[in-house]
């Protein structure tokens, strides 16, 4: 077992390598660079920048090398120092704004992650159970919505639904009182009471589909002849239930995770957006706008190793829980 | 007489059962597929509701009253228009007409607000003349299919922060929303097809490489990786062009399913007999993957290509919701939902979100047609 992660993690190395490449690649993409979107910002508020004190401000940055130049010297300095270069925007290191976002980043992806986890699984197990009754048609009917609209749109909604019934459209990560003032029990409270818009306009879609999968797995493991041999067995129905199939429908779900991290990163990056939350959309957005490449490319890059690992993780888990799975590698 | 015809009952009973089983034996895989999934209900209406909203979008600019572009600075935010068949003293109409429109103030926030004003009243009429256009790109024409004459106006979804036309903008909006999807599946169809073609039919090194490819592509979150992908578009380029981009980036991600699924079909029949047998026989690789492969496991690929569509709809409309996909002057359903975006155009205008309706009922007829679909892929259960 040790052997494997240690394995699977030294395998992890090339790809995160290859993923920052191409995300350098993409980034430095655009025509222009963050000099010429800031000399026409300059032009607009009235100030005239000329072609040599670009030229200065290229060299001094760096911007006037190759981009695989570029990218060399940025990846020397995250593998040797941990500096992941100078956002220009924000005249601040790199990891500075990135320590700043990062927390409610993760907060709220994982807030939501364990909504759509503990929400999901026994709804998809009640829904299979109770194959064709009322509550499960209601849930298809409901999940079937929850995949169809967009959740930037149902975070509008929500907020407009906020604003009539509770006179406040919870924008933001906390009330304009709390947000200069230190953890306290109201704040906490205040911040969950912001918290219940984001986790929802996240969380549901990939809830919808998690719903679908754990039923369409229930009800495929449910027609097995172990199901026969446990009942004759005389066990009850709920032991059945939880003990055999559950085990075996929560695999796809399970090998899964990672991915559900790529669904719930994209909807927090757009959600964050509209509601406006100081997470990582909005400061991600405004640094593709403004070709800030290397606070752009940390954030691509950062996520994309949160992907890899959720994927790591899923493998484990996969092998912890399914013992076929261990066995096989046993036997290799 | 009546044995004569008794027998020939007979008969036809007889033969009526087995004339039925032969045809379903003889069936062909397609034909079988179309008969199931007429069964399926829900996958039939869904399939009328698609063919409906691409005939709109086909015809677009005949069914909008408007150009895309229109503006009417005077009725800025108007409400939808009513249609009616009864006046205000009661009497039918056989025509149905509209009411006229005076601006007027709210008397409490003094917000400008439309009030109907009865004492004019608007014939709704069909194949009217208005703004020119050219029907299917092709025949020029300024008939279009309904609208009332000057100066009354038929706003049926009401009207934007610029006065235009919310229904006409929806309609030709369409057009781009639509096809999209159409072309980015049809692009990462292609790829797919090659690329997991090769990974599964050849196997070993090379489908190692691919594999670890599609597994780096599919672990960038989506969303970020599109934007960062079209703000690398030019802000000033023709609206083709435009297109192809947002729909070549689309197709970027998208293409990797399809791979996969390729590819596991191709392990799975690549060990059938009768594969064996034509590479016995000395058949070249490129005609058994033709003759022989693809044809096995077209239908799945039709369905996980019919599945792909929704989230293309849905990834565009959030780009160009952004302002980072479709830009003015072309109009997608992403586009006309920009407005939405401040609260307060929710709260005063609630019908800018009709556009929303759209998206969902195209997402949702996609969706159960997929799923329609994927149970009568295997018309032989």
């Amino acid at each position: 077992m040790l052997s494997y992660i240690v394995r699977r993690i030294l395998l992890m190395i090339p790809v995160v390598l290859f993923i920052s490449m191409i995300v350098f690649f993409i980034i430095q993409l655009p025509p222009g660079d963050f000099i010429s979107t800031y000399a026409a910002k300059m032009t607009t508020g009235g100030e005239i920048m000329d072609e040599a004190a670009m030229q200065l401000m290229r060299e001094a940055y760096g911007l006037d090398q190759p981009w695989y130049f570029q990218y060399m010297k940025w990846m020397w300095g995250i593998v040797t120092e941990g500096d992941f270069g100078y956002s220009l925007a924000f005249n601040r290191p790199v990891g500075d704004i990135i320590g700043q976002y990062m927390a409610l980043t993760l907060i709220v992806s994982l807030v939501s992650m364990l909504f759509t986890y503990v929400f999901s699984i026994p709804t998809g197990i009640y829904s299979a159970v109770k194959q064709y009754s009322f509550g499960d048609y209601l849930i298809t009917a409901i999940g079937f919505l929850g995949m169809a609209t967009p959740n930037f749109l149902m975070a509008i909604i929500l907020m407009y639904l906020s604003y009539v019934y509770v006179g406040d459209p919870m924008l933001g990560m906390f009330s304009p009182e709390f947000v200069d003032q230190a953890w306290s029990y109201a704040r906490f409270i205040d911040f969950l009471k912001h918290m219940i818009i984001p986790v929802i306009v996240i969380g549901t879609a990939s809830t919808c589909d998690l719903i679908r999968v754990m039923r369409g797995q229930m009800l495929e493991e449910m027609e097995k002849p172990y199901m026969l041999t446990a009942r004759a067995k005389g066990l009850s129905e709920a032991k059945i239930i939880m003990k055999y199939p559950v085990r075996a429908a929560m695999n796809p779900i399970v090998s899964t995770l990672g991915w559900s991290l790529t669904s719930i990163f994209t909807g927090s990056t757009i959600t964050a957006i509209v509601l406006n939350l100081p997470t990582q959309g909005p400061v991600m957005y405004n640094a593709l706008l403004s070709q800030d490449m290397y606070l752009a490319g940390t954030w691509l890059l950062f996520m994309a190793v949160c992907i890899v690992l959720g994927t790591l993780i899923s493998d484990i888990l996969l092998v912890w829980l399914d013992p076929r799975i261990r066995m096989q590698r046993k036997g290799m | 007489m009546k044995t004569m015809f008794g027998d020939f009952n007979r008969w036809t009973q007889l033969f009526r059962p087995k004339k039925q089983q032969e045809t379903y034996y003889a069936a062909s895989h397609w034909r079988l597929m179309i008969r199931k999934l007429m069964k399926h209900k829900l996958a039939k209406a869904s399939l009328i509701v698609i063919g409906l909203m691409y005939f709109i979008a086909l015809f677009g600019n005949f069914i909008a009253p408007q150009g895309l572009d229109k503006y009417d600075s005077v009725y800025l935010n108007s409400k939808p228009t009513l249609i009616r068949f009864v006046d205000t003293d009661g009497k039918f109409h056989f025509r149905p007409f509209v009411y006229g429109m005076k601006s007027d103030r709210d008397p409490v926030t003094l917000r400008k607000l439309f009030v109907v004003d009865t004492t004019v009243k608007y014939p709704v009429k069909f194949f009217v003349k208005g703004e020119e256009y050219k029907l299917l790109g092709l025949i020029p024409s300024t008939t279009h299919l309904f609208g009332v004459e000057e100066p009354g106006r038929l706003f049926l979804f009401g009207t934007d922060g610029m006065g235009r036309d919310l229904f006409s903008r929806i309609v030709l909006g369409s057009q781009v929303s639509l096809t999209i999807p159409l072309v980015g599946v049809g692009i990462s169809f292609i790829l797919g097809l090659v690329i997991g073609g090769i990974s599964g039919y050849f196997g070993g090194m090379i489908d190692s490489v691919i594999q670890r490819l599609i597994e780096i592509i599919r672990s960038f979150p989506t969303l970020p990786l599109w934007m960062a992908l079209s703000a690398a578009i030019p802000p000033r380029v023709p609206i083709v062009q435009m297109f192809l981009y947002i729909t070549i980036i689309m197709a970027f991600i998208e293409w990797t399913g399809l791979a996969r699924v390729v590819r596991s079909k191709f392990i799975s029949l690549r060990n059938e007999d009768y594969v064996m047998a034509a590479k016995i026989s000395g058949v070249k690789d490129s005609k058994i993957i033709l003759v022989h492969l693809i044809p096995g496991f077209l239908s799945y690929l039709v369905v996980t290509m019919t599945l792909a569509i929704p989230s293309m709809i849905i990834g565009e409309t959030a780009m160009s919701f952004l302002g980072l996909g479709i830009r003015s002057p072309a109009a997608s359903w992403g586009v006309l939902l920009q407005e939405a975006q401040q609260i307060e155009n929710v709260a005063l205008y609630p019908w800018k979100l009709i556009p929303l309706g759209f998206v969902v009922v195209t997402v949702l007829a996609f969706n159960f047609l997929g799923d329609g679909l994927r149970d009568a892929a295997d018309p032989y259960k």
